[in-house]
């Protein structure tokens, strides 16, 4: 694995190749490793180990970006000279930043609510191959009791990442990553179940696959539902890949351009006041990196207070350009909060660490109280396929997978063929009528996140499938 | 790199492999992309590597690195050996292949231009001309535009005496109009959305598809669509351009039919199919002038999906997918064509790069044009009531591949043989096979155009992967027409 010396050494070696203003290197080093099962065999089972260097030159306000993975001193010339290549013939952009400074990001991170984080734990490194395997017979063998299928997998990876600049910035992350996911087969139906942890223990493919299990055997024989308006029980992985899709549009770059859907929206009541929102990498649920893509420390942000969007994210230089701007006096506070992707770049700025806030103390609701309180609706395992309709309105369109049920009288009365929804997030996040407990949750459409589940009201179901 | 490769091999076998594979790939890729006249993009990258899949105690392994020393190979191939006897473990199926006569092979993609001998400049110059052009009308608050070149070198060694050694170079280039307007945004792309057009071919492409013309009308559309009624909900017939039929193949019909879907293979992320082997020959996958062919060979066209062998040796081929309606063909690779008896693969095992695993991947999935000269003027001309829909805007469909809904970025009313009035968020849902069995016409090869999808999504981990999909302009009859919008008033 790649070391911080040797960071540093490449460093300084590109920095020997360079004529470049100044020079900035993102660097990592990863070994991940998956192992993946259907039908209760494994039919894919896989282990990469590589390198990453990215190179970032200016000229002035003419920026520019090469990768490559090779360490040889020929191949470190090179992609100097390819980024430099792609800045020079490049026309000024007058609101490019020079790099930072250490003293600018000590400075900016004094506002950060920044905490220490332990995101590597050893256990995870060293599963191996026949670790996994051994986990992935036991899920086999909880389909095997009850006589179904099973597919999915689980993965160990570790990264170490860091970013030195000319101005002599340096950071430096390391991490590992566990996740096991796992669906449930049966004639007519299935089951679905996802985890994350940097720490491999927090996991528990067994119990998982037994819920999946659960599931599976519960919406045996689905009935079919008219389409409709309905109350709907959300698991958190169906809150976060739907919710997850609007938090791209808080950032400053997507109000400068006019592509967010809080254009003129920042300040009024747009949720119910029951949904508080904060991006917080250092929460200890979260993971990830806590700096940008120039080096800056990763603030705690409310995006959103009782309803109220009161905040976004910000880059360097989409702060700067905020401040300038005619809507600078109707977004919030603006300040680089550490959110910025690497340059150059299309998006600028979003939101990676997002934590709910649940409900007021001993007012969270488990899913089964949220059921039991419900008299006629839809219990959700997770959402699928989910794109966006309409991006003001913030409509989504996408299907229920998994693991659908019909809630009535309290109780989970069996399966149902699943629903196509088309729904907007803003009247979804105005009609929630309960929340559980935040957990660190996981899907396939959105990154992880600290989401609770969620009752809501009038969810829109448009179509059935078949199935 | 051959020599390199063959470390793999001789290791692998040492170590117990009943089966070895090594490819090494050599990429590079080049992004330029403009916003409002700022650079979005200006990188360059290349990546350099080796994967090795081997079968070890009647299992997979695979292992890939980017040390490409002897240490650094040999060790790969080692874990690659220890990973297939874990993964042996756990098999409850037994692993079955179909032959392949090994190959030794040379090919080169067909390229006029090389894209990377175009000055970036030149490139740039040409980016911020359409930029330029779309911001003229003061109603886009957004102009992106974006060019993509990529070369990718591959070698491909195997223990039963494969040798083949391809490149393949592909382009890409398109732009958007947004407009931010009142409570609502629209948009316009060229030549398609999500990035344009990409196809295996030089700077040709880029020259063809005259850019700057365009622009002004699509910027115009897009400012236009907010004075423009909604679409209306209900149903009716319906024409969809040529690049949304595209994209409508590749949900509906490329992803059920990849055969690893079918067998439950993908069941866990990507989802299984609802064409189960009974289906074979026996469903009316639509009507019948639906024909479709799986074709990666060079004569069908400079798609996405066209090389010479696929990943794991096996040459391009084409393969009838749907014929006169009827459903008569698989994706399938050496592993899951026993499955339908095959006697062979069908050529469709690819990976995105040297780090991942080769998967079954759609391949070029294209729609036969109509045989009896048809223009889409003349198709709109022979349609009473109905909507034309251009350009994908959102797109979903259901994990077995039955319910799906397209959005489209403007729609146009169709009266008595007419184009009428602009419609704005114009959309279509319905169930698949009753979809494909609504069509009754498709316009003839003048206006069938080889689309090009970049970024197909499948796999743990996930891996994106070039497709393409040739289609003429078509005729849907009685569709579900404006169901997004049902019910968000």
């Amino acid at each position: 694995m790649l070391i911080r010396d040797q960071a540093h050494d490449i460093f300084a070696k590109l920095q020997r190749h360079s004529t470049a203003d100044e020079l900035e290197l993102l660097i990592a080093g990863s070994r991940s490793a998956l192992t993946r099962f259907a039908n209760n065999t494994i039919h894919q089972n896989m282990e990469e180990e590589s390198q990453h260097i990215s190179v970032r030159v200016s000229f002035g306000g003419r920026t520019a970006r090469a990768t490559t993975n090779k360490y040889d001193d020929e191949s470190l010339r090179r992609v100097v000279q390819s980024a430099e290549a792609l800045a020079k013939v490049q026309r000024d952009d007058p609101d490019l930043l020079p790099m930072p400074t250490p003293q600018e990001v000590v400075q900016n991170a004094a506002e950060a609510g920044a905490a220490p984080v332990q995101r590597y734990f050893e256990r995870t490194a060293a599963l191996a191959p026949q670790d996994r395997a051994a986990a992935v017979a036991r899920m086999v063998g909880v389909a095997q009791q009850h006589a179904l299928t099973c597919a999915g997998f689980f993965s160990s990876s570790q990264v170490a990442e860091g970013i030195f600049n000319s101005r002599s910035v340096t950071d430096w992350h390391e991490q590992t990553l566990a996740e096991v996911s796992i669906t449930m087969l049966d004639d007519t139906s299935s089951g679905w179940q996802k985890a994350t942890s940097p720490d491999v223990t927090r996991l528990n493919p067994v119990r998982m696959a037994g819920i999946a299990a659960e599931k599976t055997i519960a919406s045996r024989n689905p009935i079919e539902l008219p389409p409709g308006k309905y109350t709907v029980v959300l698991e958190p992985s169906a809150v976060l890949d739907a919710v997850g899709f609007m938090f791209w549009d808080f950032g400053g770059s997507a109000l400068l351009e006019q592509r967010s859907f809080l254009n003129d929206r920042i300040g009024t009541q747009l949720f119910g006041p029951n949904i508080t929102v904060w991006d917080d990498v250092y929460h200890p649920l979260q993971a990830g990196v806590p700096f940008d893509g120039e080096g800056m420390k990763r603030h705690r942000v409310k995006l959103i207070e009782d309803g109220i969007v009161r905040a976004v994210t910000y880059a360097r230089s989409s702060a700067q350009r905020m401040h300038h701007s005619e809507i600078a006096n109707q977004v919030g506070p603006i300040t680089p909060t550490g959110h910025g992707f690497s340059l150059p770049n299309e998006i600028g700025e979003a939101p990676m660490n997002l934590v709910f806030s649940g409900p007021e103390a001993g007012r969270a609701q488990s899913v089964e109280q949220m059921i039991a309180a419900t008299e006629r609706g839809i219990l959700v395992t997770r959402l699928w396929y989910i794109r966006e309709v309409d991006p003001y309105e913030k409509m989504l369109t996408g299907m229920t997978r998994d693991g659908t049920f019909l809630v009535e009288n309290g109780r989970i009365r069996g399966g149902i063929r699943n629903f196509r929804f088309n729904e907007s997030l803003i009247h979804m996040l105005q009609n929630v009528e309960a929340m559980g407990e935040p957990v660190r949750a996981s899907g396939e459409e959105s990154m992880d996140m600290v989401v609770p589940a969620m009752k809501v009201r009038d969810f829109n179901f448009t179509e059935t499938t078949k199935f | 790199m051959k020599e390199i490769a063959l470390w793999a091999l001789e290791t692998a076998k040492l170590r117990g492999a009943s089966l070895a594979e090594a490819r090494i790939v050599d990429e590079r890729h080049r992004a330029l992309a403009t916003k409002n006249g700022r650079i979005g993009s200006a990188a360059d990258s290349e990546s350099l590597g080796i994967g090795i899949r081997v079968i070890a105690g009647g299992a997979f392994g695979f292992a890939a690195t980017d040390d490409l020393s002897r240490d650094g190979v040999q060790g790969c191939t080692a874990r690659a050996v220890d990973i297939a006897k874990a993964s042996a473990a756990v098999q409850a199926q037994e692993l079955r292949m179909v032959a392949e006569p090994p190959a030794k092979a040379e090919w080169v993609s067909p390229c006029k231009i090389d894209p990377f001998s175009i000055s970036i400049e030149k490139n740039l110059e040409l980016l911020f001309a359409v930029d330029e052009e779309l911001r003229r009308n003061k109603g886009v608050t957004l102009a992106e535009t974006s060019m993509n070149f990529r070369r990718y070198e591959q070698w491909f060694v195997s223990t039963e005496g494969a040798d083949i050694h391809q490149t393949v170079v592909s382009s890409g280039v398109g732009y958007a109009a947004h407009s931010y307007q009142g409570t609502e945004i629209q948009k316009r792309s060229y030549p398609t959305s999500f990035g344009g057009q990409y196809q295996t071919r030089g700077y040709e492409l880029i020259e063809e598809l005259k850019l700057l013309e365009h622009a002004p009308e699509i910027a115009d559309q897009a400012v236009a669509l907010h004075a423009a009624d909604q679409c209306p909900e209900g149903t009716f017939d319906i024409i969809l351009d040529s690049s949304q039929l595209g994209l409508q193949i590749h949900e509906s019909i490329g992803h059920p039919i990849e055969l690893d879907r079918v067998l439950g293979m993908e069941a866990n992320f990507a989802g299984t199919s609802f064409l189960t082997l009974d289906k074979l020959r026996t469903l009316k996958y639509g009507s019948e002038i639906v024909n479709v062919v799986a074709d990666a060979t060079e004569a069908h066209g400079p798609g996405l999906g066209t090389f010479a062998y696929d990943d794991e040796g096996v040459a391009a081929q084409s393969t009838p997918i749907i014929s006169n309606g009827l459903f008569t063909g698989y994706l399938s690779s050496r592993d899951t064509a026993p499955a339908i008896g095959a006697p062979r693969s069908g050529g469709c095992l690819r990976a995105e790069s040297w780090n991942r695993l080769p998967i079954v991947r759609m391949t070029n999935i294209s729609i036969l044009p109509g045989d009896n000269p048809l223009t889409l003027e003349e198709l709109i001309a022979s349609t009473e009531l109905g909507v034309l829909m251009e350009t994908n805007r959102s797109w979903s469909i259901d994990d077995k591949r039955y319910n799906f809904q397209f959005g489209c970025e403007i729609g146009w009313e169709i009266v008595a043989g007419k184009r009428r009035r602009m419609l704005k968020n114009p959309s279509y849902s319905g169930i698949t096979t009753e979809f494909w069995n609504s069509m009754d016409a498709i316009c003839s090869r003048d206006e069938w155009t080889l689309w090009g999808i970049p970024n197909c999504g499948k796999g743990q981990p996930q891996q994106t992967m070039g497709t393409g999909h040739g289609a003429a302009p078509a005729r849907f009859r009685d569709v579900s027409v404006g169901t997004a919008y049902k019910g968000s008033e």
